[in-house]
């Protein structure tokens, strides 16, 4: 990727927040090169820059693994926690209510998801946290040299584990039965797609599930895996091209798109998210739809990627505790502490 | 017969799960409002329904009210436990049961009462059946009240109080009272000697249990996030926080500047509550041992990343699951090292409802001025039993939000500053919190090695620098902990160290060795960890000093040994661990079994080690002292080079 670089005085390559892309890139990346990691951070960094986010806006967290060093390579002006293994789910979840208006971008992996921490994954689900949870799902844990995770297919040969016995763990129906409100599937090797869901998912007001696939070239990228780029290149069935229209953008659609080719979706903040159908059409706000479109891709042995289900109508778990405008964090002793009289009160209040 | 006037214990045997909490709170708020000193114990089962369960009452005109061994009046209503209840009457004490139990009375040295508890109720036409039990129970109430003159009128005020004010249910409950009270008027003979009389011993005081005094405290200390998970004996701390809230931080829009989240797990609990902690809003869980447990990742992150978070641990009796409905304060040292890894934890141990209330307000700032977890050892005696106390009283400090900087912090310092650096020569560094507009605000917070600006390191030499700061951030912050509370005996020659909800049955312990043997005991209650410069000198004033707590393996005396090495041989260890509330007898017991009188003796004399240490002594005044003294004096140097 080239990036020209800003020059004093130059306002080229500044976008409506007043910042250059460099603004929303992280200390030098330590994984793997080829890495499917990297190249997701790369669109994270790319995906913020392009909706103007203001980085300060933004809180980042992730959990123990390969995925959970990304977030220093992304949004150095953001404030992040690397928690601990399998429980961003609950840093997040306390943190976001310290102001109700930052999103959440966390980013976990297969183990960190689909294993240790899959209690607190099922739970931020039903809670409806207000943040993009990304799994950059590799089917190995990499950190500790090459072991099956909980999404390795069964069947799978790793060099010193043998054959995996066990069936995968499905991180988007995971997802879905847990009722988050956005689930998609996007490929590392599909960096459009997956910049484009970032958008939608960053867009979208609760929890919003990015499982990504993203091959894992030092562990787990023989051409017969199902989570290494040639598998992914070949099996791969996108259920619809995505685009993100920005709020107040006007939608430019391509002359060949007809009617019924493509649906719109409204997302809260005034954005909208196309869908542009391929051979079929298909509903992202149809559950049971989903949770089909997952079991013949499982039967057949696609990679089904797209957004496969949101829903715009359920209330974030911020809004459900109807919180002052304030960001609480802001609050201080006036607001905070009860005055002289409430002590009298309580005093009465017990024998 | 003579009588004994407010200074006897009355314990009730029911079955768990039947109703008799009521009755047993009315008996105790009676007796308080009576203006008598007096404490209430609920001894229960791990069960819902059907284990026996005892609530034991101790009235005391001296103002001891720990719980008594013996039981001077026992009221039987449980068949099951009918028997073992008739056998633990003291010799001329009383025997109130329902007489619907058709087992052996098999003691002629105790007064016998039969009640017909039943027969009444049945004959209350408006008593629903469905009620029957329920409202039984307050016929032992009301037989009781006439057998030992509790005032009628204050019952009826404690039942005011505990139905709120609703007519229905308190007409109904005291007409049983009443009947039963009639019933003994007209049936009983008096045939014990025990008696109330109206005192004003309670005037000005409060009875609450530790559980709300905590969660009220940390309203006043503008909690703003908790997450718990349910469990036994800390359940009501959070319960209370949610109920208390919206009364207390009622705001007139409506909108809510706090929330509660009732998490997964404990693990998760902590999880959000250091997430929010981290994120700049005052946090707090609650839970108890098993917790705890699962609790412990969490508090090594926040241990070493540094971020303020409040966990009260409301101590039940383990290991494992334990008995969990039983008190203890088996999680000292546990709490003390929390983590893998070096730690210290920075430990506030309230002793009465008054300081559950102030540790709940003075635990939020302490956590976010010395940037780590606090922990807050109350234990069940405390948490779920009625105490009397003294009125919550306002907090007489400001908020203490320790070292943040903002946005207009950080523009005058031109953003220069690291998360971890010690500017002021403290181990306390600056914070920023999520939401901070300055570009230079942001850090990234991680378990993993950091250097002073947060970035990942795994050098050495920050690694052992880093450490070191946690060290002397941790000593350092003794001066901010509250101080421990003497008791002083004049001319003591022997101390005693307690901590928690003990104090009670040590002081009664104090006063009877004293005054049956003539041990003459200070008695310092530690109210926090790091110890303070008090706790240092009432060390180094005693040879012997009885170390007393309820667990098996001397939690705090190991703690003091290793605070301590120059003093270890003057600590003794007095500790019990049946799951009880403490009471003066094993205190006592433990004291006499472990007393050197000798030790005490020379300590006023000198005679017997002038001789004994005759070979090292170089003045007078150090021959007086034991051999290990003498060790004492020289590494008292060590422990101050520790401390700095």
């Amino acid at each position: 990727m080239t990036e020209a670089l800003p020059m004093a005085g130059a306002t080229a390559n500044v976008n409506l927040a007043g910042l250059t892309k460099n603004d929303y890139r992280g200390a030098p990346s330590t994984l793997c090169q080829g890495c499917g990691h990297n190249s997701i951070s790369n669109q994270i960094i790319a995906a913020l820059y392009e909706m103007n986010t203001v980085p300060e806006d933004v809180m980042k967290f992730s959990g123990i693994g390969c995925s959970s060093k990304s977030p220093t390579y992304f949004l150095n002006r953001t404030f992040g926690f690397n928690s601990l293994h399998g429980r961003m789910p609950s840093i997040a979840t306390g943190a976001l209510f310290a102001n109700a208006k930052m999103k959440g971008i966390g980013v976990s992996g297969d183990g960190d998801s689909a294993s240790i921490g899959m209690g607190q994954f099922k739970h931020v689900m039903r809670r409806n946290v207000n943040m993009v949870y990304i799994v950059e799902n590799n089917g190995v844990y990499g950190l500790t040299k090459g072991q099956f995770s909980a999404t390795a297919e069964r069947g799978l040969q790793l060099k010193k584990q043998g054959e995996n016995p066990y069936m995968p763990v499905d991180i988007c129906m995971e997802a879905l039965i847990s009722n988050a409100t956005f689930v998609a599937r996007s490929f590392a090797g599909n960096p459009k797609q997956v910049k484009e869901l970032l958008k939608a998912a960053i867009a979208h007001e609760g929890i919003a599930v990015l499982d990504i696939i993203s091959p894992c070239v030092t562990f787990n990228d023989q051409a017969n895996a199902f989570h290494s780029y040639a598998w992914g290149k070949d099996h791969e069935q996108p259920l619809h091209e995505i685009s993100y229209i920005a709020p107040r953008s006007e939608i430019m659609l391509e002359r060949e798109m007809e009617e019924g080719e493509i649906r719109e979706v409204s997302m809260h903040d005034g954005s909208t998210v196309i869908l542009k159908n391929l051979e079929k059409s298909y509903d992202p706000a149809n559950r049971y739809e989903a949770m089909r479109v997952m079991e013949e891709a499982r039967e057949n042995n696609w990679l089904v990627t797209g957004l496969l289900y949101i829903n715009e109508t359920k209330p974030t778990l911020t809004t459900m505790y109807d919180l002052v405008d304030t960001p609480l964090n802001r609050l201080t002793e006036a607001d905070l502490r009860p005055d002289r009289s409430a002590i009298d009160k309580v005093n009465a209040l017990m024998f | 017969m003579n009588k004994i006037v407010n200074d006897f214990s009355i314990t009730v045997g029911t079955k768990n799960g039947s109703g008799s909490s009521t009755a047993n709170n009315t008996i105790l708020r009676s007796i308080f409002k009576m203006g008598i000193p007096v404490s209430g114990k609920n001894l229960f089962p791990s069960n819902i329904q059907g284990l026996p369960t005892w609530y034991t009452i101790r009235a005391n005109k001296d103002g001891f009210i720990a719980r008594q061994d013996t039981n001077d009046i026992v009221i039987a209503i449980n068949p099951d436990s009918f028997a073992k209840d008739l056998a633990s009457v003291t010799p001329g004490g009383a025997f109130f049961y329902s007489d619907d139990i058709k087992q052996p009375i098999t003691r002629v040295d105790v007064a016998i009462y039969p009640m017909p508890i039943k027969a009444i109720v049945r004959n209350d036409p408006n008593v629903p059946s469905d009620f029957r039990d329920l409202v039984g129970n307050m016929v032992y109430v009301g037989v009781l009240a006439q057998m030992i003159n509790m005032d009628l009128e204050k019952i009826l005020a404690a039942l005011t109080f505990h139905f709120k004010g609703k007519q229905k249910p308190i007409d109904m409950n005291f007409n049983a009272v009443k009947a039963g009270a009639e019933y003994a008027k007209t049936s009983l003979e008096k045939k014990d000697p025990f008696y109330l009389e109206p005192m004003n011993k309670t005037d000005g005081l409060i009875m609450a249990d530790g559980n709300t005094a905590a969660a009220i405290g940390s309203i006043f200390g503008g909690v703003q996030f908790a997450a718990w998970y349910p469990i036994t004996p800390a359940s009501s701390l959070a319960e209370s926080v949610i109920d208390y809230l919206p009364v207390l931080r009622k705001r007139e829009d409506g909108k809510k500047t706090y929330a509660i989240v009732q998490a997964e797990d404990e693990l998760a609990a902590l999880g959000m509550t250091v997430g929010a902690g981290w994120a700049g809003l005052r946090a707090m869980t609650s839970t108890s041992g098993p917790g705890l447990s699962l609790m412990t990742e969490f508090a090594g992150l926040a241990y070493y990343a540094e971020i303020p978070v409040v966990v009260w641990d409301v101590q039940r009796i383990g290991p494992s699951t334990g008995l969990p409905t039983r008190t203890s304060q088996g999680d000292l040292t546990f709490t003390y090292h929390i983590g893998h890894g070096d730690s210290h934890s920075v430990i506030l141990l309230p002793g009465d409802i008054s300081e559950c209330f102030d540790f709940g307000w003075q635990s939020l700032d302490l956590a976010e001025r010395i940037q780590t977890p606090v922990f807050v050892l109350s234990d069940l005696d405390m948490g779920m039993n009625q105490w009397m106390s003294k009125p919550f009283q306002y907090p007489e400090t400001p908020m203490d939000r320790g070292k943040v900087l903002w946005e207009n912090d950080l523009e005058e310092i031109k953003g220069n500053w690291g998360r971890y650096l010690d500017k002021d020569g403290d181990g306390i560094p600056y914070r920023t919190i999520p939401g901070n507009k300055h570009p230079m605000s942001a850090y990234f917070t991680r378990g993993t090695g950091h250097d002073e600006y947060a970035k990942y390191t795994e050098d050495s030499t920050m690694y052992i620098k880093n450490m070191e700061r946690l060290k002397s951030k941790h000593y350092n912050a003794q001066k901010f902990m509250p101080k421990p509370i003497l008791h002083s005996v004049k001319g003591a020659t022997v101390g005693i160290i307690a901590f928690g909800s003990t104090e009670n049955a040590i002081l009664e312990a104090q006063y009877q060795i004293e005054k049956e043997h003539g041990i003459k005991a200070d008695f310092l209650r530690i109210r926090a960890i790091p110890f303070t410069e008090e706790v240092t000198k009432f060390i180094e004033k005693y040879d012997q000093i009885f170390v007393v707590e309820m667990n098996r393996d001397a939690q705090m005396q190991q703690i003091l040994i290793t605070e301590y090495p120059q003093h270890a041989m003057r600590f003794k260890s007095v500790a019990h661990h049946d799951g009880l509330p403490a009471s003066a007898k094993w205190v006592r017991e433990g004291i006499l079994a472990n007393y050197e009188k000798d030790a005490a003796q020379k300590k006023i004399t000198g005679k017997k080690t002038v001789a004994k240490a005759k070979p090292v002594s170089k003045s007078k005044k150090e021959a007086t002292k034991k051999p290990v003294k003498k060790v004492a004096a020289k590494s008292k140097s060590a422990v101050k080079s520790k401390r700095k």
